[in-house]
């Protein structure tokens, strides 16, 4: 049966199987893989297309019901003059970050404004309702909707010398908003083959292998069936002395979802094979669930591990204890927390081909360095057999900075000598790949009846799953982070990690900070209120501030900016408590609320060397070319990189060209992770440009007060009246380069040291409206003020604000992982565009010396105090101090009634 | 893979029942069950078939085919009655989902958080099921048996529903509780319909989705309603034991205790919307 429809205006036919997936269709056969596919079940909508002029998704639309319909893609929205209004204020408002949801997001759009070109907010966003954006917080997408409509202007270049501190356009802006941007499954070579990974159903087990020889054989298309045996080194992990997870699973698994095979053959062989089919015999045992399974360790989940303890850390400074017990106010409480997935939208997803003695992996990944390391690892080469080109990465937030499936396709393209790719289905996603750490965080704090903090405990126990991925992190990061932004001479705080048979839990947006922030900042409010003291100035007096020391015993030198961010965040507080007051007399079954959370975050590593290097250069036609080691996975440092380089340098940034990544290319410029491209990669970038100015400038025999331009394949470098033109072949053999490690220090057996050269802080208050009757939580307004050192790129500080509050809104009222329970996107919920709240941003600039035309790092900090104010607003509106996160409106509901009456 | 028919004349498809086939209309519900490999086994897409596709007049009442979507539901003018399907049908998944998927495919995939059943419960609404012998007609109430189970027979398709027209003209109102605001399935939901004459009651009809392994009517309650002013008070009528009949459980969305506690809530806002 022929079925014969347009695609974009142009006729197409299909002969195939009539219930192929439209998406599928378009992808692997049209070539238009700009329609992205982040579920295959219709709950995400970053496949949105239009049929017909309707928005639809295109995983659930059956090819063969297409016969004379028109379907609409991303590619069909510009027209011959380029890009469509719409993709251009996308790329103007800033809404896209990682870009994979940009696609269906546009379709959506267009659906709206062709039926209604002046829509409301509302319309807007019942149109986006049912595309899912895990990277912005939605803001500005529904802002570039609503500027099409009312036909504002587009963003403009800056002129030589001012890209830092502009809303410069983000470089790859226009890529994602037409959908030529190429992700992890965008590029896959057509004659690749394919892996599928095929998983444990158990928790806990041991299993026996059949003939799996005589399976292959049985089943024509299937190339390989790779087991344990055939990983040369079969261990991975974050840490260099901790490789302690299989690349597939040895006679025994340790989580539900836990790769143990690899089929590898044509992709309709490969998902053909049921698993029913594959001879394991399986032998399960009871699962360790849970911290109070993992402490009591009658069974280990690693045998090596006693106790089944990964690690365990602390600091100390003072008596802690000794001050708790002579302070006339001390409160304490006990919080849990949940894991959480990433749910970046998209998949992981990649390919590998052997070039000679060489393996090349094209990934979705954050850390391209690292996967060629543990890549060569794995496979006993040395490292520079391995090249990774990472593909854009369609989100990471954390989840993309461990292994997925690259030691997969790199072990089978290796062996079997073709291309060979693989894209991980969202359930897979889900139940295979790390999460945030579930904590069980004990705190007590104690302050003088000024409301003056003097003592700090905390004991914080995390899950760490099966694996120690980034596990050892909340034995330092957390205890480092875990008094608060605060000033307190008497300080103990420990946390530890313990294994049980579920996910690993690895790195997410924070590290464990978000968790210790729950716990912390409960304190501050009870502290406050009973001392009597207003939240946010009790906050404001014991704010850290430049001169103080932190309970490392670190001596804050500068950049401290929290006291500027509470008294940002002053008269909004006032305002907001004043209406949350008025709403409340009206004494219906809704009750507003006001909260305040405080963060501060160290970024980059804990004492730990990380440094960056970059290149800045140019090619054969004398444009500047910076050659970036440090993915962007959405947040923009492709960008900002850039504006950094071109005020250093002395060019415009629009001139700049990006080399992007490759390890072949590009210098190590570490991970994307712990906030600290933009402070480390940034420094590094700043000291590159400059180091190829001062070339420059030598080579033309110019003072450093000479401006530098681009004319004709050359630059012209002025100096006074004089003249120099240097061209594009004298050029090409410049490279400027730099390199910055933060400088740290070790922490001692007490914690103490300089475990990060800089700060972030950050205050964000929250006004909810709780319906007391049901026990749901709306968020009507996030005011954040974050002291960024410097913003680079205002508009991308605040799309990292937006979309760090958006996860934390979620950490705080809807996300909760269960293995094999959500392992999908509609039993999983992440925020949608209707739950978020409008967002006031100040930013605040207390420069950091040591960043970056004195910037530090934004990615995580916006995430940290959002669920903190959330649930203090919470505790405002109801009475009832939340301590299980989410707070599902059942919970919630159960603990109203359980409280018995309103607000105390 | 297997066979593929989109036929365009419905006893071409009733022919094609001789043999099971899964039955495609918008997909939304097919397709999740799918995730990572290809559809295996025959599927009749209904898309095409002459005669599914409107929301007609009919005698006593009104028909909604087989292959009538959300949106399209939306879209038609309809007498009050339907108004509490229509604010279903904003609030089934997204945009997408509701330009694809059917109101008779909702009924026919017999979840018990199905939004379309609270609906067509307080509509009175039948389903039309044809097979080459004939067409029969079935209360919705008695052709949805249980969590993913229907009356739906051998070689039987089901080609429309059927509302008549003493429940059209009722007033009616729909209220879903979901822990985001769009794209999720209900922890809740409640609809419904009221027959006003003189300002009292004349009849009543609730009913109560995903508090049950099949969405239910409160009989009890309806009957504490009737006859009583249409005015604020109306919901003092409505209390805990009415909803005794609900067996909620506990699932990852809500404890089965808070969904019975949240349905009288519901009840009682829809009630206090549709009476005021």
């Amino acid at each position: 049966m022929s079925v014969r429809f347009t695609v974009n205006d142009i006729g197409r036919s299909w002969d195939g199987d009539a219930t192929a997936r439209l998406s599928m269709v378009l992808r692997d056969s049209l070539g238009l893989t700009g329609t992205k596919v982040g579920c295959d079940a219709g709950d995400c909508g970053a496949c949105t297309v239009l049929l017909d002029g309707a928005q639809v998704c295109a995983c659930l639309t059956a090819v063969g019901g297409l016969e004379g319909r028109a379907v609409v893609t991303v590619e069909g929205l510009a027209g011959p003059a380029g890009p469509s209004d719409l993709q251009h204020a996308l790329v103007a408002a800033g809404a896209a970050q990682c870009g994979i949801c940009t696609p269906g997001m546009a379709m959506a759009a267009q659906e709206l404004l062709a039926a209604t070109p002046r829509p409301s907010r509302r319309e807007v966003e019942d149109a986006l309702g049912g595309v899912l954006c895990r990277c912005t917080g939605y803001a500005k997408i529904v802002d570039a909707v609503l500027a099409v409509a009312e036909g504002r202007p587009t963003s403009m270049d800056p002129t030589i010398g001012a890209a830092v501190g502009s809303r410069f356009a983000r470089v790859d802006g226009l890529a994602k908003a037409t959908g030529f941007e190429k992700f992890g499954a965008d590029g896959i070579p057509i004659d690749a083959l394919w892996v599928r990974v095929v998983r444990s159903p158990h928790a806990r087990a041991r299993f026996r292998l059949g003939d799996l020889e005589a399976v292959r054989r049985a089943h024509p298309g299937i190339e390989a069936i790779l087991t344990a045996a055939d990983v040369p080194f079969n261990g991975f992990g974050i840490y260099p002395d901790i490789k302690d997870q299989p690349v597939l699973a040895d006679g025994e698994v340790r989580y539900r979802g836990e790769a143990v095979l690899a089929l590898v053959g044509t992709r309709a062989a490969v998902e053909r094979l049921s698993d029913a089919l594959l001879p394991i015999e399986w032998i399960a045992e009871a699962p360790v669930l849970g911290l109070d399974a993992a402490i009591a360790a009658t069974a280990l989940v690693q045998a090596d591990k006693p106790g089944n303890l990964l690690i365990a850390g602390g600091v100390r400074s003072g008596d802690a204890a000794a001050a708790l017990a002579a302070a006339p106010v001390v409160v304490e409480g006990r919080f849990e927390t949940s894991f959480v997935e990433h749910a970046y939208i998209e998949p992981e997803a990649g390919w590998a081909r052997r070039v000679g003695e060489r393996i090349e992996i094209h990934a979705t990944t954050q850390t391209p360095y690292m996967d060629r390391d543990e890549v060569a690892n794995v496979m006993r080469l040395p490292r520079e057999a391995v090249r990774i080109v990472p593909t854009a990465c369609g989100g990471g937030f954390g989840g993309k900075l461990d292994l997925s499936v690259q030691p997969l396709v790199a072990v089978a393209a290796w062996r079997l000598g073709r291309p060979v790719a693989c894209v991980y289905t969202r359930p897979e996603s889900m139940a295979a790949t790390t999460k945030r750490h579930p904590a069980r965080l004990v705190a007590r704090a104690g302050c003088d009846r000024d409301g003056r903090l003097v003592a700090c405990e905390m004991d914080a126990l995390f899950d760490t799953g099966a694996y120690a991925s980034w596990g050892p992190t909340v034995a330092n990061r957390v205890p480092v982070h875990a008094t608060g932004p605060y000033r307190v001479a008497h300080v103990r705080t420990h946390g530890a990690a313990y294994f049980t048979n579920a996910a690993p839990s690895g790195a997410f947006r924070g590290f464990g900070v978000p968790q210790a922030a729950i716990a912390h900042e409960a304190m501050m409010d009870m502290l406050a209120d009973r001392v009597g003291m207003d939240r946010l100035e009790f906050r404001h007096r014991n704010a850290l501030r430049a001169g103080d020391r932190t309970a490392t015993g670190q001596l804050l030198q500068h950049s401290a900016g929290l006291a500027a961010c509470l008294e940002a965040l002053r008269p909004e507080w006032a305002r907001a408590q004043r209406e949350a007051a008025g709403f409340n007399a009206g004494g219906e079954s809704r009750r507003r609320g006001v909260g305040i959370g405080c963060m501060w975050y160290g970024i980059g590593n804990t004492s730990m060397s990380n440094p960056s290097t970059m290149r800045v250069g140019f090619d054969a036609a004398g444009r500047p070319i910076l050659f970036n080691g440090a993915v962007d996975i959405g947040q923009g440092s492709n960008t900002i990189l850039i504006q950094i380089a071109a005020d250093a340098l002395g060019l415009p940034a629009a001139a700049f060209g990006l080399v992007a990544g490759d390890t072949d290319l590009t210098a190590d410029a570490g991970k994307t992770s712990a906030s600290r491209q933009t402070f480390v990669s940034g420094r590094a970038t700043e000291l590159a440009a400059r180091d190829l100015r001062a070339q420059l400038l030598r080579l033309a025999n110019a003072g450093p007060a000479a401006t530098l331009s681009l004319e004709e394949g050359a630059l012209c470098v002025r100096d006074g009246g004089a003249v120099r033109r240097l061209e594009a072949a004298a050029l090409a053999s410049l490279m400027g380069e730099g390199t910055f490690d933060p400088p740290t220090t070790p922490l001692d057996a007490d914690g103490q040291g300089v475990p990060y050269a800089t700060y972030a802080f950050a205050a964000q208050m929250a006004e909810i409206e709780v319906d007391l009757e049901l026990g749901t939580v709306r968020v009507l307004r996030i005011v954040a003020a974050h002291d960024v050192g410097r913003a680079i790129n205002p508009q991308s500080v605040e799309g990292q604000i937006e979309g760090g509050i958006a996860q934390g809104l979620g950490l705080a009222l809807m996300e909760e992982f269960l293995p094999g329970r959500t392992e999908n996107l509609h039993d999983y919920l992440i925020p949608t565009v209707g739950d978020m709240p409008e967002i006031r941003i100040h930013l605040i600039e207390d420069r950091e010396p040591l960043g970056p035309f004195g910037a530090k790092g934004v990615g995580e900090p916006g995430l940290v105090p959002t669920a903190p104010a959330i649930l203090g607003a919470i505790h405002h509106a109801t009475g009832v101090r939340p301590t299980f996160v989410p707070v599902l409106p059942h919970r919630l509901r159960a603990a109203i009634l359980a409280q018995g009456s309103g607000p105390t | 893979m297997g066979a593929y028919l989109r036929p365009s004349r419905l006893n071409e498809a009733l022919a094609a029942l001789a043999r099971p086939h899964l039955v495609l209309a918008g997909g939304t519900d097919i397709y999740p069950g799918w995730v990572g490999r290809p559809i295996d086994g025959d599927v009749l897409d209904i898309g095409a078939i002459v005669g599914l596709g409107g929301i007609d007049r009919v005698a006593g009442g009104w028909r909604i085919g087989a292959a009538v979507t959300w949106s399209q539901l939306l879209a038609a003018v309809l007498p009050a009655g339907f108004d509490a399907l229509k604010q279903a049908a904003r609030e089934v998944g997204g945009r997408q989902i509701q330009n694809a998927a059917t109101l008779v495919g909702n009924v026919c995939n017999a979840s018990p958080a199905a939004d379309s059943l609270p609906c067509l419960l307080t509509l009175d609404a039948e389903i039309e099921l044809s097979d080459r012998a004939g067409t029969r007609r079935l209360p919705v109430a008695e052709f949805v048996r249980g969590n993913r189970r229907t009356a739906l027979q051998p070689g039987e398709l089901a080609t429309a529903l059927l509302v008549p027209d003493a429940a059209a003209q009722s007033r009616s109102r729909f209220l879903k509780l979901g822990a985001r605001r769009y794209l999720v399935i209900s922890i809740a939901s409640v609809a419904v319909a009221l027959d006003v004459v003189e300002g009292r009651v004349a009849a009543a009809r609730v009913a109560v989705g995903a508090c049950s392994e099949v969405p239910c009517r409160l009989p009890a309650l309806e009957a504490a309603l009737r006859g009583a002013p249409a005015d604020a008070r109306l919901v003092e009528r409505a209390s805990a034991a009415h909803l005794a009949a609900l067996r909620p459980i506990d699932d990852v969305r809500a404890s089965g205790d808070y969904r019975r506690d949240a349905a009288l809530t519901l009840v009682k806002r829809a009630l206090a919307e549709v009476a005021a």
